[in-house]
């Protein structure tokens, strides 16, 4: 069970929750009162924002009468949502059992290293966030780590260092 | 001259092997040299280990290409347009002369994968060229009753091919029984067991085969709309999935009067999951497709009765789908002619892990495992030695290697404390720690568990810890056999598949590899040596050449030594992180 809490303090003081909510109209609309609605429009939400500010819990609220504990309750039960903004790049570690036997966890260790951040964690200049995923079904090539939508297969720790700082150096010019 | 066919094999893990960037250049040169040539793309013909994959068809026959990159596969159509011949050395599969990989395409048996790798699965005319959609068109043609259906598929003896292996038929039945005047027909399609990909590979190289098999199941059962609950986590799937179902509906296959049979109004979504492995669990599935936490419940009622949206349900593997049309087709004799008395047919594996050839394989039930992972799998890299098999992902177990003459079917499988699974095939070599492997499992299910029962909440995490100090070297001798008891409990007091069956790969790895954690709870040594905190890191001073590489990449400076004289560890400073080990060039780092 993955228990993640809204931050405490009012959203409103981090600058990154100045989102722009109109996005979100044509989405309500399309699920507002079918049965069922509640994952899609947590799932539409995320693909606008890249994961869901606070305040989108609160316009669908009200939009839709969804309850916002149900939805909370929803957001934090799926691995898929995420209550952070991430970073440009999310960079997935493949643990799966196959990646696993062949030293997942040597890349993990390595990237947490080059990033400066631990799994789960975005960096301050907001290009990667690491996390590690379950399976990415790319088993004959592992271990494996996905960075957008380009897979990286046969790795070692240093290889997947130098990929993540290859895109770092390209990101900076 | 004849035009040369050449087809991309473009699933999920050839794009991540390259497949994409071969076929944009085959789009490019083509396009540029004018060549003659029909360049289409197909999905997963199963050889994950030699992706990208090609297929050449010219007037002498078929061949596949392996470990394709937009060079080679340059080399590949100079010698079949130029020379006319095919280039052998990249060949991984043909008809014509013997290659060292003919034997993985050649021993399998193929009736789920029927078509992957084979037609174009973004066409459903490449489908309906092979068949496809006539098995239903004969139904309504000769007006089968629902009844007589049902009871093909069981007399195919068709068990469900997601792990629970209940007979399909039976299944069907249930749901049939149960009138109301809304039912559902539920693809479960979320594949979350790490090292699985038969459902997505399915998905991805014959969707048509899939719904095809769910307008069956929807016709037999008088259900009136049906789902196919699919991971977000397969993209491709997903898109395929939603051509084929706009295809369908554009011949008339799906919708109002499906196949123009008056009443007969049946469509099929596609629901993405959010990420949760306990929504492979039935109740869970249904209650995530209501929108709710996914969280299993008591049965009875079994969805059977009631299930999404509290009307009878039916919930049947993407696998299990994929079978039915051929069964319908062929009869259901010719199925239950393949396999043992209690499993019929055959059961697609998904082979990873320390294994020669890595992918997708069909095999008929009742073959040994060792033929699975020697004769297809080409056997373990660099001559090491098979330690166990794990089937049937973090709810599974682990068959040691003097047990690899188990038969794949239920009962045998069952047998050795593992279970089938869904097919996931995970080889693990010498260098494979097992108390590591269950730790790494009840990690995965100590986190996926929803939380609802005690025993599966608290126990998981529990036995977790222990398994985690007993990797760490701080094991005590009274570990076992308080992971065996909480194991039992956690089995014995689970509502839902995922508690049940959570403790099994420690409780397998404790009896058939008792001796491994032993050593480590009272050696405090780890045999394969990959429990970081157990490992001994020394300098051969013989191989050492005193080249400074381990001193440099040692990030506690624990290593000291002049410049080609011999280096040492100070042990006080070591962290154990291998850095030295793997960066040596002279093998002069020793572990123990």
């Amino acid at each position: 069970m993955r228990v993640q809490r809204l931050p405490q303090k009012p959203a409103q003081t981090e600058p990154s929750e100045q989102v722009d909510l109109s996005l979100l109209d044509p989405l309500i609309d399309k699920y507002k009162n079918k049965k069922g609605n509640m994952i899609p429009l947590l799932q539409g939400t995320q693909d606008i924002y890249g994961y869901l500010p606070r305040a989108a819990f609160e316009k669908i609220a009200q939009e839709t009468g969804l309850q916002l504990n149900d939805m909370f309750g929803v957001a934090t039960f799926y691995a898929q949502f995420r209550l952070k903004p991430v970073g440009k790049n999310i960079v997935k570690v493949c643990h799966g059992t196959a990646c696993h036997v062949q030293n997942a966890t040597k890349i993990s260790e390595s990237l947490e290293e080059t990033l400066g951040v631990k799994d789960g964690e975005t960096t301050e200049d907001m290009l990667f966030t690491l996390e590690s995923v379950a399976c990415l079904g790319c088993c004959s090539l592992a271990p494996v780590m996905m960075i957008g939508d380009e897979t990286y297969g046969n790795l070692d720790g240093k290889k997947a260092s130098r990929i993540v700082k290859d895109i770092r150096r390209s990101e900076q010019n | 001259m004849e035009n040369l066919k050449v087809i991309v094999d473009i699933g999920s893990s050839g794009i991540a092997a390259g497949a994409g960037k071969v076929h944009t250049h085959l789009q490019n040169i083509i396009k540029q040299d004018q060549l003659p040539i029909d360049l289409q793309q197909t999905s997963g013909i199963g050889m994950c280990y030699k992706e990208p994959l090609v297929e050449v068809k010219d007037a002498d026959g078929t061949y596949l290409y392996g470990d394709m990159t937009p060079d080679l596969i340059e080399d590949v159509l100079h010698s079949h347009l130029k020379l006319n011949v095919p280039l052998e050395k990249y060949v991984v599969h043909t008809a014509n002369f013997d290659t060292p990989h003919n034997a993985f395409m050649n021993d399998q048996t193929r009736i789920a994968l029927r078509h992957c790798g084979v037609i174009d699965p973004e066409k459903i005319e490449e489908y309906e060229a092979q068949g496809g959609y006539q098995a239903i068109k004969r139904l309504f043609k000769h007006k089968v009753e629902p009844g007589k259906i049902i009871q093909t598929i069981i007399d195919s003896g068709l068990r469900g091919r997601g792990g629970g292996g209940f007979p399909t038929g039976l299944k069907w039945k249930f749901a049939f029984n149960s009138k109301s005047d809304e039912k559902y027909i539920i693809c479960n399609a979320d594949e979350g067991d790490p090292g699985a990909f038969m459902d997505r590979s399915l998905l991805e190289g014959d969707p048509h085969a899939v719904l095809e098999g769910m307008i069956i199941g929807a016709y037999a059962m008088e259900a009136t709309g049906g789902v196919v609950y699919c991971r977000a986590e397969y993209p491709l799937a997903i898109k395929r999935l939603n051509k084929a179902i706009q295809q369908a509906h554009d011949k008339g296959y799906l919708g109002k009067n499906s196949f123009g049979i008056d009443g007969f109004d049946f469509d099929i979504y596609v629901k993405e999951g959010a990420g949760a492995f306990v929504c492979g669990e039935e109740t869970a599935l249904i209650a995530s497709i209501e929108g709710k936490r996914g969280m299993p419940r008591k049965r009875p009622p079994f969805p059977a009765v009631s299930g999404l949206w509290e009307k009878p349900s039916n919930i049947n593997n993407v696998e299990t789908l994929a079978n039915i049309p051929w069964i319908i087709s062929n009869g259901p004799d010719k199925y239950a002619a393949y396999g043992t008395e209690k499993s019929k047919g055959t059961k697609v594996f998904a082979l990873a892990g320390k294994i020669n050839r890595g992918g997708l394989v069909e095999v008929p039930m009742g073959i040994s495992i060792e033929d699975v992972v020697y004769k297809l799998g080409g056997g373990i890299p660099d001559n090491k030695k098979l330690k166990a098999v794990q089937l049937g992902g973090p709810s599974g177990g682990c068959i040691p290697a003097h047990l690899l003459d188990t038969k794949v079917d239920y009962e045998s499988v069952t047998a050795t404390g593992a279970i089938m699974g869904s097919g996931g095939l995970v080889v693990m070599d010498e260098t494979t720690c097992m108390v590591d492997v269950a730790r790494f499992f009840l990690d995965f299910t100590r986190k996926e568990s929803c939380g609802k029962c005690t025993f599966c909440r608290i126990g998981t995490k529990r036995m977790l810890e222990i398994l985690t100090r007993i990797t760490e070297g701080d094991g005590k001798p009274e570990d076992i056999d308080k992971l065996l008891e909480l194991g039992e409990e956690v089995k014995k007091n689970s509502l839902c598949g995922l508690g049940q069956t959570a403790p099994n790969p420690v409780l397998t790895t404790i009896r058939y590899f008792k001796d491994e954690y032993e050593a480590h709870i009272n050696d405090k040594k780890c045999p394969a040596a990959v429990c970081k905190q157990l490992l001994h890191y020394e300098i051969d001073p013989e191989k050492c050449t005193g080249c400074t590489v381990c001193a440099k990449a040692c990030p506690t400076e624990a290593i000291s030594g002049e410049r080609k004289g011999v280096h040492v560890i100070d042990q006080d400073k070591c962290i154990q992180c291998g850095e030295c080990y793997s960066k040596c060039n002279f093998d002069a780092v020793l572990v123990s």
